[in-house]
């Protein structure tokens, strides 16, 4: 298990803030913003707008189908040679009405497909399907190769050559300095030798320093204390961290990674951890709801930019993710090929990463639901965490620092109508913090 | 000054040459301390290279190392569903309407669940018929996390899959067929219209089916009388709160009488309302719950009982009835007469004894009276055992006449008097089956043993009373490889369907009448809408005793019952609250439930009167650590001896009778723990409670775990408060609930007041302010709550050793307190004229003699725990502020905080704080539930489980309350009024509404109104700790007729 502790933060900070500050002062990064989109929408054989076919294949078909394979429906690639375009018209338009009908074809699929009949787009025009077809039939896009890359890893790489130099050049200029010291002495020695000063006999006539240390009792309990003050102080700060895990942040079964899901895609926290809202649990997914999206997204296919430098010297590629997606499928006993569940699962044992301790009740709805606390006020900035680790200390000091200072979230809640008025009269203030509110209580956490 | 006098200790001293004396001055210790014995092996020791300091460098570096690897936090895993059930959101607890029904307890519940896991079992307030949702039910829900619980079939010992037993079974039934061999179930009563029909079913398609229900705690009298009078085999039943005057006897209605579940009833007419309460008079040998809560008690062997219903018989209906009685029997007789006859319709008699003419007069007696409370129309079904039946069975097995014998929910091996005959027939049973949770006697002994259901893992419907439904569902999956008979039943028919499909269709077709089978399943209960008897009630086709006997007129009955005549000796077989029958005899839970009258935990003992005590030589004696000894007797009944069983001397026990019950001594299947006692079951010959006996003393003292030494009030008026209809109707409260006073400045003050209060008093006027009131009228002493308390609070079981030093971890305790006179209220009028320290009024010698119960004393039960003082003296000796008050009234126990000193426990004046001598859970020492994974499904995850050294105590539900604020939070709206009220666990469990938990601060609660009532006292109200548990003055009702 990987575990960052913050015990050496301060200098690592400091190094690092350092040759971050020398970075930015000597170099400038230009970087060139590269047109993304392709040009104008080209237009296929048969006529079909590919653009708006994407849009609509995007909006209406993607859900369940794939170009290239199958998914809860068949790929669609080539289906335009494969169907007659009227027969493909009737059947997208109204599927079950096919199939009653009894035409071959669909049944054929209708059965093929678990019988999972094909929700009817009554609402698409000849032309749409035309465009969708369109699209379908296009070549496929070829990844767009990014320039950013290489120059980010130049970049990196430079980084390192300037860290290294200056550290080169820091010890050098320190040599200079030892060097300069030892020649300033030996020079001195050598005047004070032609001046016939006795050197040897200055330095056994006076005391030795320890010698008048150890005589000067107050200086001797003075300096006792103050290291014993340090060592205490240390030893406390020593102490006071230990089983607080903060910067935790174990190796998962499964490389789930924050930062994709609710930074990129901007999935909301509680669409997952739903439990939030109404449980003292946030709850971690279970894999059903994984499988939500990941049903038809089987793949990842990265950001438009592709990998950073940073992700790829991680070892952060496309089919790294993708493979953390079979690892799910393998877990929820998906059958990718046929598009099915097998019933064989493996629980996915996730590695703890907020322990609080049994003794300490908490509850999600209270400060979610209720009090309307953001997730990244305990968690951090989750959706930058490629990584998941424990931001905050979950220490009781941190918890009643918080209740000391928030103030209670009364609007629109006819609970605390009656009560906010009469203790916040009593009080002698505006608002309420949940400490005047009762949340310093022992036994508000602790039964 | 030297003195030269000389001290001796014994008279050997005296003899200088005594060489013993010579020896025990030299050595300090008598024997040799034993240190080789716990070192190990002499020779290895001495032959062990290791010396002091290898061994201190040992002990060093494995400290180090284990500080060391304490700073790492450990590895938890957290595995979530792959795929999530709907209707379970982690964190959110289920709850699911089902019913008991193991053929002792009935009853409608309302069962808890996290995370798919049953962890507490409730009663149904819905239903109209409940049953009886007493300690043991509320205990189940650990029975099914019984580690020795069966976890398979077996055939002849070994492990089996149902194929194969299911094979074995229907070719030795289709061979009992072609032979024309008896095929017999013998079960428990299910009283199942489902069960019925299926069994009737299979008796149709295998032809020779016999159904003999059989209880191992017979009510045969009053079946039979019951029968004989209204055709058919049920018992009928009663509702006390119609009832002005009840007369028992030797009914325990309280407990276990006619299946239970008449607290609630009771306790309703026994709340002084409009100056009028019930007037129960009974009459009984043992000390029972009844009796313990009646106005007035007598005392009579079974005998009398008898004599004394013939008796009130002839005086009721005016019949000459010539009984011979003692005076005082007599005296009361005459006085419960008069009680009746003043009360007319509003009173009723009921009889526990086993004997069909007892039985049968009673019945008459209510019919003329025509009794309100009596209830013939709608029956009840929860008791239809036949022991002529299982009798015939026994003979018929032995004759070799049975083929298959297939039993569910009965161990008669255990629970029959004739075990023995009962096993050699067994041998001569072609196929002999038992369906067992765990292996009991008969699981061991017969060849197909089918692993059951627990009651939450399984299917079933149940009609207590005629027209009053319940249904009983899963909550969870089997844990085992598990099946209920009835499953069994449908595959051995060849039937594909379901139990539950079974039962589903039999809803619909014959019970339902067209309404929603879903609703009645998420209600639990169904009342058949219109009571047509002939249509809708599906009589229970158990066997009913053959021969039909013309019935002898209730005179008659009377008459033979009056000249009842026992020989010496009489003993009245009973089933205590804790153990009932014996069944859950497993259950930690319960083994330590402290029976309600002795305080008595882990043990089952005979009760003796002081008098035949004396008579015997038998003795109770204290010893140094705290624990109750006992002597041993032999009990014979009918040449059956039942040796070294314990005896424990019962105040109110009737001289001339003992008492022993049922339940204890079962060793088969059963952890060594859970062994204990000795089972009553072997006098219990014919199923008839009530034996004669002969007591031998024998040698030897019985080590009891018992928690209540001190049995009377000593005459300290202000811990239980009681005064007397009459009194509280004309009289001011201050004259009958003294406030007490204080001095202060040389003026006495309200010890409530301000003004003698050291502390500022908080404001607790804003928000919720917590308040418990127990009603010391209406608590029967039943004990729910402390289980429940158990359930909910994860209260660890510490086993009967530790128990007997005191150190049991309840949380809430349920006193039991006689007087010493006849009357607390003579009690205290003896102390409060003590004058001086010896002579007649001495308070030396009256000290004593107040701490002995008198011959027949009152009894007051008071449930205590956490007082929650407002100004909690533990509060301020707590040296780390571990425990504190929060401002809605609870007192905060903070377990991380604790660094376990126990000054609070010192100076808490009502002794409610419990400290962890050990670590209970995750240690071999006590194996109980804690300690293994199964048994820890039961636990309650809101609440922590506590580590060694830590104080504990009631919190009065903080895990509760909470919950209910934030729920009223998350929805945005106030706290709805009343939603507190079942927030306890305690308060939620009892039947009798003698505890209610509430708010005070909400407008119109019922707790405000208690709180505010004129019988309302707090514990110790003169020490000055403001609690938030309020107490309600005892009324008795001694009003004569």
């Amino acid at each position: 298990m990987k575990k960052v502790l913050y015990r050496n933060q301060f200098s690592n900070v400091l190094g690092v803030s350092l040759v971050v500050f020398l970075l930015f002062s000597s170099m400038v990064f230009a970087q060139d913003e590269a047109a993304a989109e392709g040009a104008a929408a080209e237009v296929a054989a048969t006529g079909g707008d590919v653009a708006n076919g994407k849009k609509l294949f995007k909006q209406n078909c993607a859900a369940c189908h794939a170009l290239d394979r199958k998914m809860t429906g068949p790929a669609l690639a080539g289906i335009s040679e494969k169907r007659e375009r009227e027969w493909l018209y009737q059947w997208i338009k109204n599927s079950p009405a096919m199939i009653k009908a009894g035409d071959p074809d669909a049944v054929a699929i209708y059965n093929e497909y678990n019988q999972a009949a094909m929700t009817p787009f009554p609402t698409l025009s000849n032309q749409d399907i035309d465009d969708i077809l369109a699209y379908a039939d296009a070549p496929p896009e070829t990844p767009k190769a990014v320039a950013a890359a290489p120059a980010g890893e130049a970049a990196a790489q430079e980084g390192g050559v300037t860290n290294e130099l200056i550290l080169a050049v820091l010890a050098l200029v320190f040599g200079l300095l030892v060097m300069m010291l030892v020649l300033v002495n030996k020079t001195l020695r050598r005047i004070a030798e032609a001046n016939g000063v006795d050197l040897s006999q200055v330095g056994e006539a006076r005391m030795p320093l320890w010698k008048a240390f150890v005589k000067n009792q107050f200086l001797v309990l003075v300096s006792v204390v103050f290291l014993l003050l340090m060592g205490a102080y240390f030893a406390y700060g020593y102490m006071m961290q230990i089983g607080v895990d903060q910067g935790y942040a174990p190796v998962q079964p499964i490389h789930y990674s924050h930062k994709i899901h609710a930074g990129d895609n901007e999935i909301e926290c509680k669409y997952c951890h739903s439990s939030a809202r109404v449980s003292k649990t946030s709850g971690i997914p279970s894999l059903n709801v994984c499988m939500n999206c990941h049903k038809s997204i089987y793949e990842y296919k990265g950001n438009p930019e592709g990998p950073s430098a940073e992700d790829i010297a991680n070892g952060y590629t496309n089919e790294f993710y993708t493979g953390e997606i079979k690892k799910l499928y393998e877990a929820v006993g998906w059958d990718e090929e046929n598009q099915r569940y097998t019933g064989e699962t493996k629980p996915v044992e996730w590695v703890r990463v907020h322990n609080l301790p049994d003794f300490a009740y908490f509850n999600h709805s209270q400060h979610v639901s209720v009090a309307g606390v953001e997730c990244q006020t305990c968690h951090g900035p989750v959706e930058e965490m490629e990584i998941m680790y424990q931001y905050a200390p979950l220490t009781m000091g941190w918890c009643v620092d918080c209740h000391r200072e928030t103030n209670v979230k009364v609007e629109g809640n006819e609970y605390y109508a009656k009560i906010h008025e009469e203790l916040s009269k009593k009080y002698g203030v505006e608002k309420l913090t949940a400490a005047q509110m009762g949340g310093l209580e022992c036994g508000k956490c602790h039964y | 000054m030297a003195s030269n006098k000389k001290y001796w200790k014994s008279e050997a001293e005296l003899n200088p040459n005594d060489s013993i004396v010579e020896t025990l001055k030299q050595n300090e210790f008598v024997e040799q301390i034993p240190v080789d014995e716990f070192l190990g092996d002499k020779e290895t020791l001495a032959s062990s290279s290791t010396n002091r300091r290898d061994f201190l460098k040992y002990v060093g570096f494995s400290t180090a190392a284990a500080s060391l690897a304490a700073c790492e936090g450990p590895v938890k895993k957290s595995i979530p569903y792959v795929v999530q059930p709907e209707e379970i959101v982690p964190g959110v607890s289920n709850y699911y309407a089902t019913t008991i029904a193991n053929g002792f307890d009935f009853a409608s519940v309302l069962v808890r669940t996290r995370e798919g896991r049953p962890i507490a079992v409730g009663a149904n307030r819905e239903a109209k018929v409940m049953g009886s949702a007493n300690a043991r039910v509320h205990a189940s829900v650990l029975s099914l996390y019984d580690s020795t619980r069966l976890q398979g079939p077996k055939i002849n010992g070994e492990d089996a899959d149902w194929s194969d037993f299911d094979a074995g079974v229907v070719s030795q039934l289709k061979a009992a067929q072609a032979s024309g061999k008896q095929i017999v179930l013998l079960t428990q009563t299910y009283a199942s219209p489902s069960a019925s029909k299926l069994i009737s079913e299979f008796g149709a398609q295998f032809g020779t089916v016999r159904h003999i229900a059989y209880d191992a705690v017979s009510e045969d009298a009053a079946l039979d009388a019951f029968a004989a009078k209204y055709g058919e085999r049920a018992l009928a039943d009663y509702d006390f709160a119609k009832a002005d005057v009840i007369v028992s006897f030797g009914a325990d209605f309280l407990s276990d009488w006619n299946g239970g579940g008449y607290e609630g009833g009771y306790a309703k007419g026994r709340i002084p309302a409009k100056g009028k309460m019930s007037k129960h008079i009974q009459f009984e040998a043992n000390m029972s719950l009844s009796g313990a809560n009646a106005d007035n008690r007598i005392l009579a062997t079974p005998a009398v009982q008898k004599r004394a219903l013939a008796a009130l018989y002839g005086k009721l209906t005016g019949s000459a009835i010539s009984v011979d009685l003692p005076e005082n029997v007599a005296a009361a007789v005459d006085a419960a007469a008069k009680h009746i006859k003043k009360a007319g319709e509003k009173a009723v008699v009921v009889t526990g004894l086993n004997d069909v003419n007892a039985q049968a007069v009673v019945l008459a007696i209510n019919e003329h009276l025509s009794s309100a409370a009596f209830d013939a129309e709608a029956p009840k079904y929860v008791r239809q055992g036949s022991r002529k039946n299982v009798a015939q069975l026994i003979s018929d097995m032995n004759a070799g006449k049975v083929g298959v014998l297939v039993m569910d929910g009965v161990d008669p091996l255990y629970t029959l008097d004739n075990a023995t005959e009962f096993a050699a027939g067994l041998e001569k049973v072609g196929l002999s089956v038992a369906f067992s949770q765990n292996a009991n006697d008969t699981a061991q002994a017969v060849q197909y043993v089918g692993a059951a259901s627990n009651y939450l893992e399984a299917w079933g419907d149940v009609q207590m009373k005629k027209g009053f439904y319940s249904l009983q569902q899963p909550v969870i999956k089997e844990l085992f490889d598990t099946r209920q008979l009835q499953t069994s039943l449908l595959k051995w028919m060849g039937n594909d369907t379901s139990y539950y499909q079974y039962i589903k269709d039999n809803w619909n077709t014959s019970i339902l009448g067209g309404l929603d089978w879903n609703q009645a399943l998420h209600d639990g209960v169904f009342t058949a809408p219109i009571l047509a008897p002939e249509e809708v009630v599906e009589a229970p086709v158990v066997e009913e005793a053959t021969e039909e006997v013309a019935a002898p007129s209730a005179a008659a009955q009377a008459r033979s019952l009056a000249k009842a005549n026992a020989d010496g000796m009489e003993l009245v077989l009973y089933s205590k609250v804790g153990m009932g029958d014996g069944q859950q005899a497993g259950n930690p839970w319960l083994q330590e439930f402290p029976d309600p009258i002795s305080r008595v935990s882990w043990d089952n003992y005979v009760t003796v009167s002081k008098a035949d005590a004396e008579a015997m030589g038998l003795v109770n004696e204290h010893v140094a650590n705290g624990g109750l000894d006992g002597s041993y007797v032999n009990m014979t009944v009918n040449g059956a001896t039942l040796e070294n069983v314990p005896v424990i001397i019962q105040p109110g026990q009737a001289p001339g009778s003992v008492g022993l019950s049922f339940g204890y001594g079962r060793k088969a299947g059963l952890k060594v723990e859970m062994q204990q006692g000795v089972n009553a079951y072997a006098l219990y010959a014919g199923g008839v409670a009530e034996q004669s006996v002969s007591l031998e003393k024998v040698g030897g003292m019985h080590e009891f775990a018992c928690v209540q030494l001190h049995k009377t009030l000593m005459g300290r008026g202000d811990i239980v408060k009681e005064t007397t209809l009459e009194i509280f109707n004309t009289k001011k409260a201050a004259e009958w609930n003294v406030k007490p006073e204080v001095s202060r400045d040389h003026a006495m003050i309200p010890a409530s007041s301000p003004e003698a209060d050291m502390w500022d008093s908080f404001d607790r006027s804003i928000g919720h302010h917590f308040n418990l009131s127990i009603d010391l009228n209406a608590c029967t002493g039943c004990g729910a709550c402390v289980i429940a308390c158990h359930a909910e609070n994860n209260v660890p079981v510490v086993g009967k050793q530790e128990v007997r030093v005191s150190r049991d971890m309840h949380w809430l305790r349920i006193d039991r307190y006689y007087s010493s006179e006849d009357t607390f209220a003579a009690d205290d009028h003896k102390k409060e004229s003590f004058e001086g320290l010896s002579g007649d009024k001495g308070s030396l010698g009256g000290f004593g003699e107040l701490e002995d119960p008198s011959a027949n004393p009152q009894v007051a039960f008071q449930p205590v725990m956490c007082q929650h003082c407002n100004h909690a003296p533990c509060e301020t000796v707590c040296p780390v502020a571990a425990t504190s008050h929060g401002r809605q009234g609870q007192n905060h126990m903070a377990y991380n905080r604790c660094v376990g000193t126990r000054y609070c426990a010192n100076n808490c004046p009502y002794k409610v704080r419990r400290f962890n001598w050990f670590l209970y859970n995750d240690n071999d020492e006590f194996d109980f539930h804690m300690n293994n994974d199964l048994g820890k499904m039961v636990l309650n995850p809101d609440v922590t489980v506590r580590s060694r050294g830590v104080m504990e105590k009631c919190s009065f539900c903080i895990q509760a309350t909470q919950a209910i604020i934030l729920q009223a939070k998350r929805e945005g709206r106030p706290v709805a009024k009343g939603e507190f009220n079942n927030a306890v666990a305690c308060s939620a469990a009892c039947d009798t509404g003698a505890m209610r938990f509430g708010d005070v601060n909400e407008e119109g609660s019922v707790i405000a109104d208690l709180v505010a009532d004129d019988r309302a006292y707090h514990l110790l109200e003169h020490v000055g700790t403001k609690p938030n548990v309020v107490y309600q003055v005892k009324v008795r009702n001694t009003t004569e007729a």
